[in-house]
């Protein structure tokens, strides 16, 4: 059975910068790091220290809130230094990387020929599990929960996203691998969501053992909580999984090759970009080198990993995140503008037609990080749903978390939804209402309270 | 620009924390954000881009949309000022130039006593000044009877700041629409001011001037009250709006104007305007089955055009913060208005501008709506789980 979506409300965004169709292969980064905070609400408790070498799937550190999932080194070399914040908040993991990676070895096995608790125990004990992920709440998949199905959005519909069906070709027999493990971790189905368009992409079209389901229409139709909606929808108490399709290969190649490779293909993108382009690379690391191959304008640039809709600003010498698969490099918009508020607009985006912009509808965009207005109350109501694809009440839901109303924020849905669902409605917001922020403390509300 | 970004910059600290007028921040801050967009820029994590629209833009091209409307309004107040002298042949010109000296007193008037009023609340307070009032501002001259006085209109404003919006907490939180609440103070407070036949139309005479014969200056409504069918203009004279009434209101062209701007822009909300229009007509017709008077008697396209019902549409019932807020929501609210409007018409000849009294109830209602809209929602999620 295979499922057709048509997602109607939604907003392509169209920006100068997307990368161009070519994969750059350069030397290994000197340094990689992991960031513990890309782990929604993960408390980490260390296990190595400054000084130590490690193998590639070598564990870094544990959850201390769940003491087996642990997260591995993705590459092998020495610990150098562990940078830690405000209360010994540990905020890097540095890893000084040998010019050639040695991997830890974990036996090679068919995961047909293995139980659910020891394909579990074998994902755990490699540092692959983080990669599974969880909704509600976005956090790491909870290893002891039993999902209702598990969702794999083929496709990334964010702006100036990586194309999948370009980076994943020709990696059939690891995604394949990868999807059979999946399909130990459920006893429901395994969706695989296509986007809908004439010519799939052969690896996910004959993908098997998962049901393989067309969307169409504007962003957020590649989001994963979007699809979840739409197909098989949270309650409470529910659990979904959900894991990039790109991450699927390092677990095939776990099961195939024995070990943990987390090597991954992201774009770097943006307008700031002199040429943006896709670089082969691991998890986690230094962005110094492929900033330099790709050539960043000479201006006050604002780095992102991740989509610009989504992502985090990140240093110059930053570190790719760990569930991020771009770069994206836009200018920052940090000055004013004089009477901004009156211009004709001829280059601002805008959803409405507020702007004489709306004369050049397939305009690409150089758009900066200025707010352009200051925060204000929710004024403006209707604004939201036009780009909120789901049967959810956006402004509803986010006021029922500023005044911390449980009941109504389960009442609501805020189960199957996590900031990136925002997204669109913090772009489009006449007032300027950090939305995303205030889905996570909501979230973070709600996981106190049944914690 | 680069001198005057140059002066607010050595002027900003006088108003920072610490400075000598720190208490005068708010104000400071409206009059620095309203010369320059803010250097703001979003927060290292989330959207990184935003819409370039804010409530500056937004509020802007409301007033923008009410031009038409302003500019009509004086028109109408010199041509009928002139007709009531029985001086048909008086030029465009002349009769704009009559209105717009009797018009623009009214608007400084409002605008002046409530960003007083928005100024001194938010340094008390504390808060940001907000755009909103640039609309208010400018929607409450318009729903005004030209001979109103102005002391009227500075209180009528500065209640409708206060009392309608800012002890809610400002624009966003208010429950009603402040420019409907600076009327209907007025024409509670001050009836002989707001109704009856001798404000409408500015009756001052010169030197050797005198009405015409049978003057009335009583509105078209005013006379459908009093069973007068013949002094009611025809669907067209009213649709163009030549006729007496509130400064803005009369004319229905002006109105659609403003109309395709807000929806042209996306600001204004079409399912509000539409089906407050569809609501009104099928009430008027309802009525004209029965026919039982005058009021019943017109035809549901010319009550359409009559009275403030076009502006009160377009304008007043789209105001997004005491709207219903749901889209669901807005269909009902919308509808609603309409019935209630011509329903209030027809049924109570002391009201007979029954738009005004029709919106502020379902501004109060819009919450009610919105709750059961949601409530729906909240029954199909809970549906899910068999």
């Amino acid at each position: 059975m295979s499922l057709f979506i048509e997602i109607k409300r939604g907003l392509n965004l169209k920006l100068i910068g997307e990368a161009e169709k070519t994969i750059q292969d350069l030397p290994i980064a000197d340094v990689f790091a992991i960031k513990p905070n890309d782990f929604t609400g993960l408390h980490p408790k260390l296990l190595v220290k400054v000084g130590d070498t490690v193998l590639a799937g070598t564990p870094l550190f544990y959850n201390k809130n769940n003491e087996a999932i642990i997260v591995s080194s993705p590459v092998s070399g020495e610990v150098i230094e562990i940078l830690r914040g405000d209360k010994r908040v540990i905020l890097e993991i540095k890893i000084l990387a040998d010019r050639e990676i040695k991997y830890a070895s974990f036996p090679k096995s068919k995961p047909n020929d293995l139980n659910r608790e020891e394909i579990i125990e074998k994902l755990l004990n490699s540092g692959a599990w983080p990669f599974i992920r969880q909704r509600p709440y976005g956090c790491i998949a909870n290893p002891s929960e039993n999902p209702k199905s598990i969702f794999i959005s083929a496709f990334d519909s964010s702006p100036l996203a990586p194309d999948n069906d370009f980076i994943m070709s020709g990696k059939e027999i690891d995604f394949q691998t990868g999807l059979d493990v999946l399909k130990k971790l459920t006893d429901g189905k395994i969706h695989l969501n296509v986007q809908h368009k004439t010519t799939p992409a052969s690896i996910f079209s004959n993908a098997k053992s998962v049901q393989i389901n067309k969307i169409s229409g504007p962003h957020p139709a590649g989001n994963i909580g979007v699809q979840i909606h739409h197909i098989d929808p949270i309650n409470k108490g529910e659990a979904v999984w959900c894991i990039n399709p790109q991450d699927v290969l390092i677990l095939g190649k776990l099961f195939n090759e024995g070990l943990f490779d987390a090597t991954r293909t992201i774009a770097l993108t943006g307008s700031q970009v002199n040429t943006p382009k896709y670089y082969k690379t691991i998890v986690g690391c230094s962005i110094k080198n492929i900033l330099a191959d790709g050539g960043l304008k000479k201006e006050e640039n604002r780095i992102i990993s991740g989509t610009i809709l989504t992502g985090s600003k990140i240093p110059e010498d930053g570190f790719l995140g760990f569930y991020d698969s771009q770069i994206t490099v836009i200018p920052e918009g940090n000055h004013s503008e004089f009477m901004g508020w009156l211009t004709p607009g001829l280059n601002k985006f805008s959803l409405s037609r507020t702007f004489f912009s709306w004369l050049t509808p397939n305009k690409k965009y150089d758009m900066d990080t200025n707010l352009h207005g200051e925060e204000r109350p929710f004024v403006m109501t209707g604004e939201y749903e036009k780009v909120f694809p789901m049967d959810i009440y956006p402004v509803q839901l986010l006021k029922s978390i500023l005044i911390e109303d449980i009941d109504m924020m389960e009442k609501l849905g805020i189960y199957e939804v996590v900031e990136e669902d925002f997204a669109l409605c913090e772009l489009v917001c006449t007032s300027k209402i950090k939305s995303q922020e205030i889905i996570r403390q909501g979230l973070d509300i709600i996981r106190k309270e049944f914690s | 620009m680069k001198q005057l970004s140059k002066l607010l910059n050595n002027l900003r600290p006088n108003f920072e924390k610490g400075g000598k007028l720190e208490k005068l921040y708010p104000a400071f801050n409206a009059i620095e954000t309203f010369l320059f967009v803010p250097d703001h820029t979003t927060a290292s994590k989330g959207a990184h881009v935003r819409d370039a629209i804010d409530l500056k833009r937004t509020m802007i091209l409301v007033v923008l949309s009410l031009v038409p409307c302003l500019l009509f309004g004086m028109w109408n107040v010199g041509y009928q000022h002139h007709l009531a002298l029985g001086l048909m042949e008086t030029s465009i010109t002349d009769n704009f130039i009559f209105g717009a000296i009797k018009v623009l007193p009214l608007v400084l008037v409002s605008y002046g006593a409530g960003l007083t009023a928005e100024f001194i609340f938010a340094i008390i307070r504390k808060h940001t000044i907000n755009e909103g009032f640039l609309v208010s501002g400018m929607l409450i001259p318009l729903v005004m009877p030209v001979d109103v006085p102005l002391w009227m209109v500075a209180i009528s404003t500065i209640f409708a700041v206060v009392i309608g919006k800012e002890v809610f907490g400002g624009t966003g939180m208010n429950i009603m629409n402040p420019a409907l609440i600076a009327r209907a103070f007025l024409f509670f407070a001050y009836p002989s001011k707001m109704s009856g036949d001798q404000v409408w139309i500015n009756t001052s005479l010169g030197k050797g001037q005198t009405l015409v014969d049978a003057y009335s200056g009583a509105t078209p409504l005013g006379n459908a009250a009093a069973g007068l069918a013949e002094k009611i203009p025809g669907t067209l004279e009213s649709f163009i709006g030549a006729i007496p009434g509130s400064i803005g209101e009369t004319s229905t062209i002006a109105c659609l104007l403003g109309a395709a701007l807000l929806l042209y822009t996306g600001i204004g909300s079409w399912r509000i305007m539409s089906s407050v229009f569809v609501g009104g007509f099928l009430m008027a017709l309802i009525f004209n089955f029965f026919g039982l008077n005058t009021l019943m008697q017109i035809t549901p396209l010319h009550h359409l055009v009559l009275g403030g019902f076009a502006f009160g549409a377009i304008f007043m019932a789209t105001d997004p913060v005491s709207a219903a807020q749901t889209n669901t929501g807005k269909y009902i609210y919308g509808f609603l208005i309409g019935m209630f409007a011509i329903m209030f018409r027809v049924f109570n000849p002391a009201y007979p501008e029954g738009m005004m009294l029709a919106i502020l109830f379902m501004n109060v209602m819009a919450p009610l709506i919105d709750h059961y809209v949601v409530e729906a929602n909240i029954n199909r999620r809970l549906k899910r789980i068999q």
